[in-house]
């Protein structure tokens, strides 16, 4: 069944958790290197391995970054709190548990508004935030034998612990009822937003290709007017800010399908496969998880002084949307061109490329123009097409000095997608140089002419605006590389018209 | 006096992948009980004015700075696991499916 469809029916309530890793230079509780992409179980120490003897000492910053966090989503700072054992068995956690939060986390009853188009225009919707609270990441695991690495059907897995230890931020959203239709739009803005507000803090890189924000989406639906919520589902592996729409989205027509049919929606995981935007479904959660939570026994608990929390709080960077209102008007760009930059995530893109020389509108042209085409060919956010902003600073100053034409440059932002170098090395690499020399052009431009004589006959009338064909001819047989004023006032020159 | 169900000592066992034989559950169950009623001993003493305890020393706000300290040689971390491949701690199936 197609969302609107759906939507005429049933009501979605949704709820997101999501996992920042905090960009602290050692791991949550022991002085382990957090540097991504280090070769495997080189980070790692008797404390994050969990061997017996060992303790664990809290790293002041990845607290102090999570009440931050905590303090910008308008919550409320918890005075006493304390970590808490997970107790569960998994080869991700060497200790077999995960030293986490339960009924006393740092941070509880927050929000954060989120700007979304409708059809009545621009309107908020207020997620509320249910708690904030710290914990540690898991090591990563990759499954042999069977098909396709999945844990269905390996063999045996093997495990790196470089990531187990790292401090861990779980944000989790109340449900958000009365999204209708938006649902999707409105989870992937608060994602979007959420990214924004936690790269301000610098208190992580943000980067869900790298994992470094993962999202895990509840959702349920009921009949229209029903006061009883249906049963829920829990997403998770949604990795990137389009695949929380889609997941979101694809979730309300499966539910709505099953529901129709007078089925029951199960309460269970469900993993996203991000290639085709669906889902499949993972263990069911009817034998109710029991972790045992206690009190963590070797780490005292934290007392957060209103001296501490203040000062905190004095720190703190403006919100994104107030910082994003002083860029706007700084760039010159309306609302609704805002809007849409901050929906496609292009914000700091854009900044860092006018950073690095641009100006404000080619910055955008780029982005949300002939990059967004491309994020969107390959299924991609923009941030993930891996293209570095000063890349595209220097292209535009290559097209404004001449030496690019459009469609050369559109052929260089193919070489910096599949990391060919920087626009000068592409230019150089694949021959993308401008033709605008005459004797290069003019057999072109003589065999255009002879091809096409009413063209000719009509611009010799004075009907300048006919010449299109001959120019595109032109640039056909240049490849896109000849420059096309020059193309234009050599053809009126042959044909003896005055431009 | 605290009741520990059959099925809750199950459950338990479960969790924290202990295989128990009837006559084992059986001793359990009466030893768990005694720990319970002695704790609850604990909570017939407490008035409301004593707040629970999860330390036992009265420590509070104790951190690090968020330095990085040398990691342990991998070669000999390894050499500790009873299994590795491609520089990974290799362990067992982990879903019981196929």
């Amino acid at each position: 069944m197609k969302i609107l469809e759906a939507m005429e029916k049933f009501d979605p309530i949704i709820g997101l958790e999501t996992h920042v890793e905090l960009s602290t230079n050692s791991k949550m509780f022991c002085g382990c290197s957090t540097e991504f992409g280090a070769e495997p179980n080189t980070q790692v120490c008797p404390t994050c391995l969990g061997l017996p003897g060992s303790l664990p000492v809290p790293n002041k910053t990845a607290i102090e970054s999570t009440f931050r966090i905590g303090l910008a989503l308008n919550c409320q700072i918890t005075e006493f709190s304390r970590f808490s054992r997970k107790n569960y068995f998994y080869p991700d956690m060497p200790k077999d548990f995960q030293t986490s939060q339960y009924d006393e986390p740092f941070c509880v009853n927050g929000y954060l508004d989120v700007l979304v188009p409708t059809d009545e225009g621009d309107k908020t919707f207020r997620v509320e935030i249910e708690r904030v609270h710290l914990e540690e990441d898991t090591g990563k695991l990759t499954h042999s034998g069977g098909v396709t690495g999945r844990i269905h059907g390996a063999d045996y897995s093997l495990v790196d612990y470089n990531r187990a230890g790292i401090a861990l931020v779980e944000i989790v959203t109340k449900p958000v009822l009365g999204t209708g239709k938006y649902a999707g739009i409105v989870a992937r803005a608060y994602v979007t937003e959420l990214r924004d507000l936690l790269r301000s803090l610098a208190v992580s890189d943000v980067r869900m290709e790298e994992g470094s924000l993962r999202c895990d989406v509840n959702l349920s639906l009921h009949p229209k007017g029903a006061s009883e919520w249906g049963k829920r589902t829990e997403t998770k592996n949604v990795n990137s800010l389009r695949s929380v729409e889609k997941a979101v989205n694809s979730e309300i027509e499966r539910q709505a399908d099953v529901l129709t049919e007078g089925g029951k929606v199960t309460q269970e995981t469900r993993h996203f496969h991000e290639d085709s935007g669906t889902s499949s479904s993972g263990r069911s959660k009817e034998e109710a998880e029991d972790y045992r939570y206690f009190p963590e026994p070797d780490l005292v608990p934290v007392i957060a002084t209103s001296a501490w929390v203040n000062e905190l709080k004095t720190d703190l960077p403006q919100a994104p949307s107030v910082e994003r209102k002083r860029l706007a008007q700084e760039w010159g760009f309306s609302d609704e061109e805002m809007r849409d930059v901050v929906s496609m995530g292009a914000t700091d893109l854009i900044a860092q490329t006018v950073a690095a020389g641009a100006t404000a509108q080619a910055a955008r042209k780029w982005w949300l123009g002939e990059l967004a085409r491309k994020a969107t060919e390959a299924e991609k956010d923009l941030s993930s097409l891996g293209i570095e902003p000063k890349h595209i600073s220097e292209l535009e100053q290559l097209v404004v000095e001449g030496k690019l034409t459009d469609k050369l440059a559109r052929q260089v932002l193919d070489g910096l997608i599949n990391k060919e170098g920087t626009p000068s090395e592409i230019v150089q690499k694949r021959n993308l140089v401008v033709m605008s020399d005459d004797s290069s052009l003019l057999p072109a431009i003589r065999a255009a002419i002879e091809a096409n004589p009413e063209v000719v006959a009509k611009v010799k009338t004075g009907k300048l605006q006919a010449l299109g064909p001959i120019l595109g001819a032109v640039m056909k047989e240049t490849q896109g590389k000849a420059d096309a004023g020059k193309v234009r006032s050599l053809v009126l020159k042959e044909l003896a018209v005055e431009g | 006096m605290s009741k520990i169900t059959p099925e809750a000592l199950k459950h338990l066992a479960k969790l924290a992948r202990l295989e128990l034989t009837e006559a084992e559950l059986a001793m359990y169950a009466t030893q768990l009980e005694i720990i319970l009623d002695s704790v609850d001993k604990i909570r017939e003493v407490a008035a409301g004015d004593v707040k629970p305890m999860s330390h036992a020393v009265g420590l509070t706000n104790v951190f690090r700075e968020d330095v990085i300290r040398p990691s342990l040689d991998r070669a000999e971390v390894l050499s500790q696991a009873p299994a590795t491949e491609a520089n990974r701690f290799r362990v067992p199936r982990i879903l019981n499916e196929d």
